[in-house]
């Protein structure tokens, strides 16, 4: 642990030191294209251009971005989809020679005085899911290329060899270069390029150069993340953030991306330019406080980051363990936010751009490797964080020191841990029944808590080892279920059941047994079953304040088109809830956090000049939701039945996880099922398993149902063109597809209601086509 | 390198103040060339029921560890010191001074802080400040929190 107060020069962390013959490097790269533009300033928050890359053509050009454009898509995620709309065709897959990733930044992306506002964000056609993945990462990458001159980059084609995209901020000048000899793997070739293409051997030229890479894993999984690096002045070394979700590493590695460099040459706290620093200042300054002030008594994040939520989660329930089995279990608390406090070293700031001083981005510096190709070596392991700690309570898996083992090579060999976690806990279910065994997985003894054979898997993944079990449960569940189901294995219910995936995506670490509008939150997604567009556990089953469908329908149309938001403009979310105002509670909607949406009205308008309300950030959501929504029924993907979810995420799959709820079960069939307790007493196990069932699997549909409805969507899950009018969208092709896609659907009969309305009940619309009568 | 053991602060004595202003105005030339004194200086002079105070920076660098950028530096003689050559204004040493003496002027957007050259102490026709030396190690801060403060 290190002191306080030390000059920057003198921090040492312990680690590895590795030199580089960075000339030998770069000598061995030949220039395959390069491209000169004119560098201007970003203006009110865009640079007003995006930057296009094709690795099969080596073609670089700009494209302008109009003032419709920013009307219509804001920035961030909405260019990403505007763009990719523009460039793929609904039959691209993720490794079709047209497909495109995206990295674009948004118009608060890059401002320095409000917490949380260098996030980048990266789309591309999953090869999980079929259809775009959206994430949402920080590091100094987005603000970079924003200040380097362009609000995205698309990037298409492929290239023939192993390839570096460089984006010379300082001197206008992209280029795509081989770059034979460099490593692989994150953790030293964001080293190395940073080291390399930094202008001066200082810490403050290397803070300078910012890079997206992956690792040896993403190429030969469907879990391959990005990792956006950011240079740390005090630990003296790159550190990186992840695009976890959705295999955009995989997208990466296809095209033979090995990185892309991003350099710029001057960075101050107005680059962004904004219409009202002053305003800005004031905002910014009244959060830095409230962070100060409360962070302690809240979340405790500048000390544990996320990590704090594996105690509540516990506590609550809600922490996923054995695959989602159980929400608590009797070892959770070896992993507890303090066991990791121990490890973590404390030289704050530890916010992933300058000026958040949430500072979630906790690190274990001088952690000497276990096992694998860096065994005995010392390393900075970057988290973990919330997610990966209870990816491991997932496969029950209680050390801390495994945990980090497992988050340092699924970042260094470039795999998302979630995804990765959740595979490999459906895995060891699927061992412990014998569905799986260990012919079956080539060697691996992948039993619940066997933090060995998980390590063994991620490692042969790594090394690209072809073995039937290694290549396919390296696809993700979607691809194991249909393995195991083809070979005749197991029960076809009891495998799709227990299996955590939706649209093919692998669930996020929370348990949504006992919360529908948190199972909503999941299935009723764009991307696949992910928590960050909507996380209601605690308003819906512990506030119990969203007790109706229609409640609950409101909370989902509100809190994705919400957390879209912060997407669209290069936001965190974190510091929007992580982090409330002394007084919240006493608010009227306290789950919005008012006085925080209130600050980024005046944030947006600070930056851009506009004059937007709330109402106004809710609308630029819709406009973009309904679109990638739109387009995942154009790619084939975006309907009723693509929205299902697990039944392990709806309830109990098995006698084991029943009795271990049993009073909380046998009284719901009585209160909500409508049995009577004698009646619950005399039916077996299996008999109130299945009334559970189907009384859940009803809800889920009702509330689908609601959902729907409110979102101005078909019965089957279509916007509809009259909504998409409605948010100002004129494109003939587009409407015209949809009005394509409602009329199939009204053919094969899938414009109905899917839940079961009893008497008393009813559909939230009479009028079938209800969406017709809309002005 | 060695690091310095003291720095010097300023001291006040309330007792010989007349609130002229001068040191505020003096201050405000170092730091803006300026005569404004007020928000364009770093030290404020004010008036309560028992007297004049004076608020401003002790040099316990709180702020050292915080800057992401690592703008703000102990100088070889103690004080501690933003260069808003490297500063990126994101206002967290601002917003985390516990005595608030990191000021921010509607000027420029980078902070400013005292930086113990005392201009305020020749300025000040009373003699109502000095600059003592203090040792750092008793005045100085750390920023993380410990964890269940
Ligand atoms: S809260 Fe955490 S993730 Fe969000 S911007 Fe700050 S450091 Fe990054
Ligand atoms: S010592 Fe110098 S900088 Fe500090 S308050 Fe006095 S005049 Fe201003
Ligand atoms: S405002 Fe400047 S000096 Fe202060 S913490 Fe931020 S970057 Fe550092």
């Amino acid at each position: 642990m290190v002191e306080g107060q030390i000059p920057i020069a003198e921090y040492s962390t312990g680690n590895t030191k590795h030199t580089w013959d960075a000339k030998k490097l770069r000598a061995a790269h030949q220039k395959l294209a390069e491209y000169t533009y004119k560098k201007g300033d970003v203006y009110r928050g865009y640079a007003n251009r995006t930057l296009y890359v094709n690795l099969s053509t080596k073609k670089i050009s700009e494209k302008p971005v109009t003032d419709e454009m920013k009307k219509l898509f804001t920035g961030g995620r909405g260019f990403g989809l505007k763009l990719l709309w523009e460039g793929i065709k609904p039959t691209t897959r993720w490794n079709s020679e047209e497909n495109e990733l995206l990295i674009t930044t948004g118009p608060l992306c890059g401002t320095t005085q409000y917490a949380g506002s260098g996030k980048s964000l990266c789309l591309s056609v999953s090869p999980s899911t079929n259809i775009i993945c959206d994430c949402n990462v920080g590091g100094f990458v987005g603000p970079y290329l924003k200040f380097a001159g362009f609000d995205a980059l698309e990037i298409q084609g492929k290239a023939s060899e192993d390839v570096i995209i460089f984006i010379d901020g300082e001197h206008g000048k992209i280029s795509i270069e081989t770059a034979p000899h460099e490593e692989t793997n994150t953790h030293l070739l964001a080293e190395q390029l940073t080291t390399m293409y930094a202008s001066e051997d200082t810490d403050q030229a290397r803070q300078k150069v910012a890079v997206v890479s992956t690792g040896a894993a993403a190429e030969h999984s469907y879990w391959g993340c990005l990792n956006f690096s950011f240079y740390d002045i005090r630990r003296k070394t790159p550190r990186i953030k992840q695009a976890g979700r959705g295999g955009l590493g995989t997208v990466f590695r296809d095209k033979k991306l090995k990185a892309i460099v991003v350099k710029i040459d001057h960075l101050t706290g107005l680059s962004n330019h904004p219409a009202d620093p002053d305003k800005l200042a004031e905002i910014g300054i009244k959060l830095h406080k409230e962070i100060r002030d409360l962070d302690r008594y809240q979340c405790n994040m500048r000390a544990v980051g996320t990590g704090h939520l594996v105690e509540i989660m516990d506590q609550y329930d809600l922490l996923p363990c054995e695959n989602y089995r159980f929400g608590s279990f009797p070892k959770a608390s070896k992993i507890y936010s303090p066991k990791f406090y121990e490890l973590f070293t404390k030289i704050i700031p530890d916010g992933c751009w300058h000026g958040c001083t949430l500072a979630c981005a906790k690190t274990v510096d001088g952690y000497t490797v276990m096992t694998g190709p860096y065994k005995g070596q010392k390393v900075t392991v970057d988290g973990p964080e919330y997610e990966t700690i209870a990816a491991c309570s997932n496969m029950s898996i209680w050390d801390p020191l495994w945990i980090l083992e497992f988050n340092f090579y699924c970042d260094t060999y470039g795999i998302d841990t979630i995804s990765t976690g959740t595979a490999i806990a459906f895995y060891m279910e699927m061992y412990e029944y014998g569905i799986l065994n260990k012919e079956r997985c080539n060697g691996l003894e992948l039993c619940f808590g066997n933090a060995d054979a998980t390590l063994e898997f991620i490692h042969r993944i790594a090394q690209g080892d072809q073995a039937e079990f290694i290549r396919i449960a390296s696809q993700g569940i979607r691809r194991v279920k249909d393995w195991i189901l083809k070979n005749g294995w197991g029960d076809k219910k009891l495998v799709e059941d227990c299996g955590m995936e939706s649209k093919g995506l692998e669930f996020s670490e929370y348990v949504t047994k006992e919360s529908l509008a948190m199972q909503g939150g999941y299935g009723l997604t764009l991307k696949g079953p992910q928590h960050d567009e909507a996380w209601l556990i605690f308003m819906d089953m512990v506030n119990n304040a969203i007790p109706t469908f229609e409640d609950k329908a409101e909370a989902l149309h509100y809190f994705p088109m919400w957390r879209t938001w912060f997407g669209l403009n290069g936001l965190c979310k974190l510091p929007w809830n992580d982090i409330e105002p002394a007084n919240n509670a006493q608010t009227e909607e306290p789950a919005k956090v008012p006085e925080h949406v209130q600050n980024y009205v005046e944030y947006q308008n600070a930056v851009t000049g506009w004059k937007v309300t709330k109402e106004d950030l809710i609308l630029q959501s819709e406009r973009c939701y309904n679109f990638q929504r739109a387009l995942n029924v154009w790619m084939g993907r975006g309907r009723r039945k693509d929205d299902w979810i697990p039944y392990r995420a709806m309830g109990p799959v098995t006698e084991m996880e029943y009795l271990s709820r049993r009073d909380r079960y046998d009284k719901q069939l009585v209160e909500k099922v409508g049995f009577t307790a004698q009646q619950v007493e005399q039916m077996s196990i299996q008999e109130r398993i299945h009334q559970l069932y189907q009384y859940r699997q009803n809800q889920y549909q009702k509330l689908a149902d609601a959902v729907y409805y409110r979102r101005g969507w078909t019965q089957n899950g279509v916007p509809t063109p009259q909504k998409m009018r409605q948010l100002g969208f004129t494109d003939k092709k587009l409407l015209q597809m949809l009005e394509e896609k409602i009329a199939e659907d009204e053919q094969a009969g899938l414009n109905t209601w899917g839940g079961i309305y009893g008497i008393g009940e009813k559909p939230p619309a009479q009028e079938r086509q209800y969406w017709k009568f809309w002005k | 390198m060695n690091q310095p053991k003291t720095v010097k602060i300023l001291a006040f004595h309330a007792d010989r103040c007349k609130g002229c202003l001068a040191c505020e105005k003096a201050c405000s030339q170092v730091h803006f060339k300026t005569n404004a004194g007020g928000d364009q200086s770093a030290l404020r002079i004010t008036k309560t029921d028992q007297g004049y105070q004076m608020h401003v920076c002790d040099q316990r660098g709180l702020c050292l560890d915080l800057c992401p950028v690592g703008a703000l530096r102990r100088q070889k003689n103690g004080v501690v010191v933003l260069d808003p050559k490297i500063c990126v204004g994101c206002q967290a040493c601002v917003a985390f001074c516990p005595i608030g003496a990191m000021r921010k002027s509607k000027l420029r957007l980078e902070p400013f802080k005292c930086i113990s050259c005392g201009s305020c102490v020749r300025a000040c026709p009373e003699k109502a400040l000095e600059l003592v030396e203090r040792n750092i190690a008793e005045i100085k801060q750390i920023v993380y929190h410990k964890q269940g403060v």
